[in-house]
């Protein structure tokens, strides 16, 4: 359970946004400039509320009344940016073992072979990011985050730097991420079709303010 | 011709314990100073940046004449460290390595700022996402990015400790054996009737390590690149 009510002014832009979710994929819905990416970037701990609260389940990760504010390293919460932003210096194998470097987890090369095989990244392992099409930074970027453990998984438009033929080939990706990992996750998007295939939840954003709430029937045609 | 003398070798070897002492001693922290201005805003930024830049500026026989006022036997600091610390900077070859240190420290920040400041803070935001609390993220991250930066930065600072003479020799001196690195020895033997030939020596070795550190830096560089990118 995600619930999140929060305001944050930046500079001229305003956003109130409040809504609890307990789906397993909630989306972020809106045109871009809604404001979808600076809210996650609040869920993440990468920005910080004026004021308002986010907790998932019980726990308490902004309080701006109780002074409380999880940094991002200590929040396990996932994140798959648009542009990937994996690590140059470090190889394909390097970068999924990142995060769980950081937060001494055990070895698990079981769980390890679950998300190459989800991801089809195993022939990967040994190069470098900079030798990776679009495509598979972005599938990399998705087993880094999940191999971290994280609680929940934000993605912010992971096909938004794609052309049509990438999205297609990723998108199934994300829905057997979806409905094998079993981490409840939040996707961004500015496209319907996305959400329809994805989201199990929607939240709609329209100039920082939520102005629907429900399943996909509240998107747009 | 190309015999070195006892006095010569002594001069050269000091020379390079002074360059490689400083080095070693100012890079980590130039590393942090260098974090610190590319990364912080803080009250009085820019008098840190301005001092670290003053021996480029000043003099260098006032840097020399500085140090000697407050590291030197009766010098504030001196005085104290001497007393309780039993470590001493007149005239001695750590006194070289201090001053050499001071004078090299800006050409060691700049390019280990520079390579900092060009680092995507949106790969240290995903590092911390991933768990790495910050000094993992500078770490894992931030330090191995810069790492051209900072081999620029060792080998300039290295380049120009080695090369050092207005703040050394105002400093420590000029004593053969403790304080008398290549370039005071060779501003001694153009001073001396016959040394010419001696002096020649010295300057063809200076060239030569210049030269080397100059090599070193490229190979240095390269490789970096050449593990960043890897392609």
């Amino acid at each position: 359970m995600l619930r999140v009510d929060i305001s944050k002014q930046l500079g001229e832009f305003s956003i109130e946004a409040a809504f609890a979710s307990e789906g397993r994929v909630t989306g972020l819905f809106g045109a871009s400039g809604a404001g979808k990416t600076s809210l996650i970037n609040m869920i993440a701990g990468l920005l910080q509320p004026d004021r308002g609260s986010i907790a998932i389940d019980t726990e308490m990760l902004d309080d701006t009344n109780a002074r409380v504010h999880v940094p991002a390293h200590r929040r396990r919460i996932g994140y798959v940016f648009q542009d990937a932003r994996l690590f140059p210096h470090l190889d394909v194998r390097q970068n999924l073992d990142y995060g769980r470097r950081m937060n001494r987890l055990a070895e698990d090369p079981a769980q390890q072979a679950r998300v190459t095989d989800l991801l089809d990244i195993g022939r990967l392992l040994d190069r470098r990011p900079g030798q990776l099409s679009g495509g598979e930074r972005q599938r990399v970027a998705l087993g880094r985050a999940l191999l971290a453990q994280p609680r929940l998984l934000l993605l912010d438009e992971p096909l938004g730097s794609l052309d049509e033929e990438r999205k297609e080939e990723i998108l199934p990706y994300l829905v057997r991420l979806r409905d094998e990992a079993n981490i409840p996750m939040v996707y961004v998007s500015h496209d319907a079709d996305e959400m329809r295939q994805l989201a199990t939840q929607v939240v709609m954003l329209k100039r920082g303010r939520v102005t629907a709430f429900g399943g996909a029937e509240v998107l747009p045609d | 011709m190309f015999e070195l003398s006892p006095t010569e070798w002594t001069a050269i070897q000091l020379s390079l314990r002074v360059a490689v002492v400083a080095t070693l001693i100012a890079t980590p922290l130039g590393i942090a100073i260098a974090w610190l201005l590319a990364r912080r805003d803080f009250w009085g930024k820019s008098v840190v940046d301005a001092v670290i830049h003053l021996p480029l500026v000043l003099p260098p026989v006032v840097t020399g004449y500085l140090l000697l006022l407050t590291f030197g036997r009766r010098g504030l600091v001196g005085a104290w460290l001497a007393d309780h610390l039993g470590i001493v900077f007149a005239f001695r070859w750590t006194g070289a390595a201090l001053a050499c240190g001071i004078m090299s420290f800006p050409l060691l920040v700049r390019p280990i700022r520079l390579s900092i400041e060009a680092i995507d803070r949106r790969l240290e935001q995903a590092a911390g996402t991933l768990g790495a609390a910050p000094w993992q993220v500078f770490a894992t991250v931030t330090l191995p990015l810069a790492l051209p930066g900072v081999l620029a930065g060792m080998v300039l600072g290295f380049a120009k400790a080695i090369g050092e003479f207005g703040a050394t020799i105002t400093f420590v001196s000029n004593i053969p054996g403790e304080t008398q690195t290549i370039s005071s020895a060779i501003y001694s033997l153009i001073q001396t009737p016959d040394g010419d030939t001696a002096a020649l020596r010295l300057v063809l070795v200076s060239i030569l390590i210049a030269m080397g550190a100059l090599v070193a830096s490229e190979w240095f560089a390269r490789r970096a690149t050449k593990r960043l990118h890897g392609n």
